[in-house]
């Protein structure tokens, strides 16, 4: 047996180190983490618009949304009694929440890490966005918070991975800088886990370099999406205050992050957030329902209203800040030659030629913007909704634009030209409503 | 039909290098042209007792390596190969093989033993060659034949070689019954022939797995256990030897019939380590070695409850034989080799004892402790090396196994101890007390430990004396390294704390790169350790250390450079210039790993790049036909930290994936490169399009190829989602042909019912892979072309059918699965809803996945779920 002192297989004497294996293990740890964030992400674009807590939570919310598109404009008190039905499932998900709020987080930081073009895609997508204000709703008292809306551009803060990226309504990239949001900043607490990642809407006001949190989506990895906005809120001030994010700024907090005050939608409350001091320059009012998810997309939940006194923006202006003589809208192009705003589904406010779309089929494709103007005729609105428009095509609109204007919009600003919707008359609401509450 | 071959087999022999190419030649020629008259001929020549018996030997050889193969494709094909021979001539040739077996020459018994078990691995599983079991137990009988003691030897060693070809299945229990009545009878103390109770043993060795039901029958155990021990006693060293062998081999297998034999058992091996030549001695330790893999891993299945009920027995015989066994194994450590430790592959009574006892300290815990304590004070500083590295090997031995609480008051007291013993005299104390300092780290050192041994007290006296050693002789210094690299580890995650290493960062790292340039550093692996030690130094840097890791990138690129450089004259050299470049371009990776994970020192990274992609390339030129491992594996963290820069490099870089994606021979590169593509998937996005018709190619052809290992595959079929993810809508034109891949790959997974673990685990992975095909072409598809994957949504869907049908399939299996649904759905939309509408499974299978404790698991799920709802509400 030439091999007698063999060693038995398997058997090791002082055993030594060897790197070589964890470096492929760490490599191919690298590689299926790329691939399940990618997935993840593709799969988010769906999971973010559902929650994905469980399927029947979804089924009722797919009810919810049907109705609110069949009744986009309108929200009647027949939708209430949805919503309430909606609050328990609500009032449920809370209790629970401690518990169960992770799973609904994860994944929505594996799209904080995504770049370029897929980045943009995604984010556009992510914003909850206001129906504008073109009759009051019921229960404004009861059911509704009111803000002054700071003046700015409206953006998306994500803070995940040590820094903080802002991102407007069109997905491109407004600032990344360092914050003091968890895991905003490299700092030795906050190295910690990629799941600690936050999600704020916030409203950019550039004269003060601050940022105003309107809403908060994710904090520190928890999904508020599922929460309704009251919980939302006030989790903005406790969490916020808590943390410091909102103190000075300094070399590692670079921008300003501000709350706007939130009032309850009585009469006092409305009046402060219309004309009482602020810090910023006011952009109107905006409304939220206290029992609204934070929804992506348009949603009567959130409303929008200006006039001249909150803002100085109240109907459309040009670029340099000249009204022009007629309203300005921005419709989508779509496969069938028609042009609609960007409700779910859109609602068609005419049609391009067939000449025409033929002549310029080289330039004009189906999901284009184009630019129009409401001509002499106006408007005829049946049940909310506009039926016919005189509608003049312009061009193609600003390509920095992320939607067309949502139908909602195109009725406000008509209004705003003709008969708008007066302070007044939503004071008288609330007051009525109060009667209401009286009986 | 059959030719003379002697003189040619006799060439084929000679010293004269060009005679024996000429002869070599000449018998592939005779192989090409007629293949069945080269196996007669060689078969008659071996038979042939009037040949020469070299030639008759070599026979045999050729013989055996024309019906087995290492590599399973190349086996397949010499299967068939001799399936498809005349049955005549096959007939001929096993008759010259059984007549070999009374010849009086050694070489043509054995040879043609050995080439008779590979005739019945592939006649028998066939149902073929009945007759041969019957015939070899004919020739145990008659004792009027020519050569009967040469007969039986031989029949003995064959029965052993055929059990060990054929899986157990193949005979019947009364063929069984007789191989094992003819070994047992062969082993007996009445067999006064020692070379037939030897080949007997050896053959009872390979047949103990038939003896299953056998082992079930006391009477027939007790009298295999009887002749066995017996055979332990037997006058003839290589007799114990074979029967100590044989008990470590029931060991295993029969572990849980041990209990009436432990006894007796510990007689005989303690006797043997004590008193028996080394060899037999050895096999005597592995007995005892063997019994605590059998116990360490009964307690990883069962965890720490054994109850009455449980179905695996737990008999606890290291925990009863304890206080005799560890002082028989301690008594091994001082019959230490002189210079053991310069030795690769060394192998004595000293260390199969040590490596026993770490064994033994690992099954029984904190038991061992006091028994082993009493031994490390005694001769821990005694004049005699020996008794000094015996005592410090023992220690180290037990670090493993008993709590932290037990051990950390030991450490705690001898660390000081072991640090003085680095200064000893002895080569082999130091290498010992190295290695012990390196178990103290490994096991008592590290996040998880509440009582640190480690504090910012000693830390510094620590590194002084592991820096000052990392000079001294090679295995010494390799040990220390290992030292480093293990108390590196313990702070690698500091949870964004400082790290207490980073003061002396900067001088172990110096240290270190010292210690790469030194000139005997060629030996006992001591370069290796040094740069994987600084890879393990660089992984636990932190923030506050970046800028000394950033400052170490010139540096190892310039190192890179040199061996460029370097003389290759010989194939040592180049043996050596590969080595040290797949070093450092290791410890490349791995810097671009760390300062790439982090934005703040991103940067630092990519100012390099433009350098360091440049200085890869080199690497890869350096080679004519293969691509180098490690520099693909760097590149892969390359591409991950620059993203779509990347792109600047394809252009020159891609000839060299191609080679990756070529290189069947090493399967690894092969399965990293395919990692590789994956990586730069993600980087560029769609900016990889450009080189997509390339890599599809490769890919394809890679898939259908059956040289290449098939690890790789699955792989593969990762790689198609994630093109398809980066390139969207223009994965459409690779559908053509990659369908029909994933489609075939699908139904071969689908057979993996009743397979072996093994292949059941292959399967499994081959599914994941597919299932990550699937999951990115939807996804890549699902904005642009979601049309196109509509015709393969039935197919898909029943693919998913098959897993949830499958009960084998793993977590991960059922994850990417449930995530392949929810793709399906979303991206088919309104073509799904009608399949998904006359398909139940999915719900039950959702559902199921719902109810998991994995939380990823059961998120996917609940995403799935809501999607097909959706769909199919709308």
């Amino acid at each position: 047996m030439d091999n007698r002192l063999a060693k038995p297989e398997g058997r090791v004497h002082k055993r030594t180190i060897s790197d070589q294996q964890k470096r492929r293990d760490i490599a191919l740890k690298r590689q299926s983490q790329g691939r399940r964030d990618l997935q993840h992400h593709a799969r988010q674009l769906v999971s973010l618009a559902v929650p994905p807590s469980s399927s029947s939570v979804f089924e009722e919310h797919g009810a919810v949304t049907g109705h609110q598109e069949a009744e986009a404009i309108d929200i009647q008190s027949s939708e209430s009694s949805v919503f309430g039905h909606e609050v328990d499932v609500v009032a449920e998900k809370v209790e629970g929440w401690h518990g169960d709020q992770e799973e609904d987080a994860i994944g929505v930081v594996e799209a904080t890490r995504l770049k370029g073009t897929k980045a943009r895609e995604w984010f556009k997508h992510q914003f909850m966005i206001p129906e504008w204000m073109v009759d009051v709703p019921s229960h404004l008292r009861k059911d509704w918070y009111v803000m002054a809306r700071p003046s700015g551009e409206r953006c998306l803060v994500v803070s995940s991975n040590g820094t903080t990226v802002s991102r407007l309504r069109n997905g491109c990239i407004r600032h990344c800088f360092p914050s003091a949001l968890p895991n905003g900043s490299r700092t030795r607490e906050s190295i910690a886990a990629s799941q600690v990642f936050c999600i704020l809407d916030c409203i950019y006001h550039e004269p003060q370099k601050t940022y105003y949190i309107i809403d908060m989506m994710c904090w520190r990895g928890y999904s508020l999406y599922d929460c309704n906005y009251e919980f939302r809120h006030f989790w903005i001030t406790s969490k916020l205050e808590e943390t410091g994010v909102l103190g000075p700024t300094s070399k590692f907090h670079r921008y300003q992050f501000s709350i706007v005050p939130v009032f309850e939608c009585g009469k006092a409350g409305f009046q402060a957030a219309y004309d009482g001091d602020v810090p910023f320059e006011r952009d109107g009012c905006l409304f939220l329902n206290r029992h609204a998810h934070y929804v992506l997309g348009v949603t009567p939940l959130a409303l929008l209203w200006k006039d001249p006194v909150s803002s100085r923006y109240h109907v459309d202006t040009d670029r340099i800040g000249n009204v022009p003589a007629y309203q300005q809208i921005v419709l989508e192009l779509q496969d069938d030659g028609t042009v609609a705003t960007c409700d779910q589904p859109g609602v068609v406010l005419g049609s391009m030629p067939q000449d025409f779309l033929l002549k310029n089929k080289e330039h004009l494709q189906a999901g284009m913007l184009l630019k129009f103007t409401i001509g002499d005729k106006g408007l005829s609105i049946l049940d909310g909704k506009p039926v016919t428009a005189d509608i003049h095509y312009q061009g193609l609109a600003n390509r920095f634009r992320a939607g067309a204007d949502s139908v909602s919009k195109v009725l406000f600003q008509y209004a705003a030209r003709h008969c708008p919707l007066a302070f007044s008359d939503i004071l008288a609401a609330i007051e009525a409503s109060d009667d209401e509450m009286d009986i | 039909m059959a030719l003379e071959v002697t003189q040619v087999l006799l060439n084929a022999q000679s010293a004269d290098g060009s005679v024996r190419k000429h002869a070599e030649d000449s018998l592939k020629q005779f192989q090409e042209q007629n293949a069945a008259g080269f196996l007669l001929s060689l078969a008659h020549e071996l038979a042939n007792n009037e040949k020469p018996p070299e030639s008759r030997k070599l026979a045999g050889l050729v013989l055996k390596n024309s019906l087995d193969a290492k590599d399973s494709v190349r086996k397949a094909e010499l299967s068939q190969a001799w399936i498809s021979l005349n049955d005549d001539v096959k007939s001929q040739i096993k008759a010259a093989l059984l007549a070999t077996l009374s010849s009086s020459v050694i070489d043509a018994r054995h040879t043609s033993s050995q080439v008779i078990a590979k005739v019945s691995a592939i006649e028998l599983p066939q149902g073929q060659w009945p007759e041969l079991i019957p015939s070899l137990l004919g020739n145990m009988g008659g004792t009027a034949v020519e050569n009967a003691s040469h007969l039986k030897q031989a029949t003995l060693e064959t029965l052993g070689y055929v059990c060990e070809e054929v899986s157990s299945n193949v005979f019947a229990q009364d063929q069984v019954n007789a191989i094992l009545t003819a070994v047992v009878q062969g082993m007996n103390t009445s067999e006064t022939n020692s070379d037939i109770r030897l080949a007997a043993t050896q053959a009872l060795c390979n047949a103990l797995v038939f003896a299953e039901s056998n082992f079930e029958n006391s009477m027939e155990r007790d009298y295999i256990m009887r002749v066995v021990c017996e055979a332990t006693l037997s006058p003839d060293q290589r007799v114990r030897q074979a029967a100590f062998e044989c008990l470590v081999s029931i060991s295993s297998i029969y572990y849980e019939k041990l209990a009436p034999y432990m006894q007796d058992i510990f007689s005989i091996t303690s006797k043997a380590v004590r008193e028996d030549e080394e060899p037999v001695a050895l096999q005597a330790i592995e007995f005892w070695s063997s019994i605590c893999d059998e116990e360490l891993e009964i307690q990883e299945e069962c965890g720490s409850e054994f109850t009455g009920d449980s179905e695996v027995q737990y008999f606890k015989f290291i925990k009863q034989a304890l206080p005799a066994l560890v002082p028989l194994l301690l008594e091994t450590l001082t019959k230490q080799e002189e210079d053991q430790d310069q030795e690769e592959d060394a192998w004595n009574l000293a260390m199969a004892g040590g490596t026993c006892l770490g064994l033994v300290a690992r099954t029984v815990g904190d038991d061992i402790v006091p028994l082993v304590v009493p031994y490390v004070q005694d001769n821990i500083a005694k004049p005699d090396w020996r008794c000094r590295e015996a005592a410090t090997y023992a220690f180290g031995s037990i670090l493993e196994g008993p709590s932290v609480e037990q051990l950390t008051p030991l450490v705690n007291h001898a660390l000081t101890f072991m640090l003085n013993a680095m200064k000893d005299e002895n080569n082999q104390v130091k290498d010992t007390t190295a290695w012990t300092l390196g178990r103290i780290f490994e096991f008592l050192h590290g996040p998880n430990i509440v009582v640190p041994v480690i504090t910012s007290n000693n830390l510094p006296q620590i590194l002084s004396v592991l820096l000052e050693k990392l000079s001294d002789a090679p295995n010494v210094a390799e040990k220390v390294c290992g030292a480093i690299y293990l108390l590196a580890q313990g702070y690698e995650e500091t949870g964004g704390a400082p790290c207490p290493l980073s003061p002396f960062l900067q001088n172990i790292i110096q240290a270190l790169l010292v210690t790469t340039e030194r000139d005997d550093a060629g030996d006992s692996r001591l370069r290796a350790s040094a740069y994987e030690t600084l890879n393990e130094i660089v992984r636990c840097s932190t923030e506050d250390t970046a800028s000394i890791v950033v400052q170490l990138v010139p540096v190892v690129m310039q190192k890179l450079s040199t061996t460029l450089e370097m003389q290759v004259k010989s194939a040592d050299d180049k043996e050596k210039q590969t080595e040290v470049q797949a070093l450092l371009c290791g410890v490349l990776q791995v810097i671009i790993q760390k300062l790439g994970s982090s934005e703040s020192t991103k940067n630092a990274i990519l100012q390099y790049a433009d350098q360091i992609m440049a200085i890869f390339l080199h690497v890869f030129a350096c080679r004519s036909a293969t691509v180098h491992e490690e520099a693909m594996l760097a590149i892969g963290a390359l591409a991950y930290v620059t993203g779509p820069n990347f792109a600047k490099y394809m252009q020159e870089f891609f000839q060299y994936l191609q080679m990756g994606l070529q290189n069947f021979e090493e399967y690894q590169v092969c399965a990293i490169t395919v990692g590789v593509v994956g990586d730069l998937c993600r980087a560029l996005d769609d900016k990889i399009l450009p080189f997509c018709d390339g890599i599809m190619a490769q890919l394809l052809q890679n898939l259908s190829s059956n040289q290449l290992h098939r690890s790789v595959k699955p792989p593969i079929f990762s790689c198609f989602g994630d093109i398809a993810l980066a390139i969207g809508e223009q994965f459409a034109r690779y559908l053509p042909m990659a369908m029909p891949m994933l489609q075939g790959a699908s139904e071969l997974s689908a057979q993996a019912v009743g397979q072996d673990e093994e292949q059941v685990d292959y399967y499994n992975q081959l599914r994941i892979g597919i299932l990550e095909a699937y999951s990115g072409i939807f996804q890549g598809f699902k904005s642009k072309r979601p049309d196109l994957m509509a015709h393969y949504g039935l197919h898909i869907l029943q693919f998913l059918e098959s897993i949830y049908a499958d009960v084998y399939r793993d977590e991960a299996v059922t994850k990417a699965a449930a995530g392949v649904l929810g793709d399906l759905a979303d991206t088919l939309g309104s073509s799904a809803a009608s399949l998904l509408k006359n398909s139940t499974f999915y719900k039950g299978f959702l559902e199921e996945c719902q109810k998991s404790d994995d939380q990823s698991l059961k998120e996917t799920a609940d995403w799935a779920l809501a999607t097909i709802n959706r769909l199919l509400s709308t």
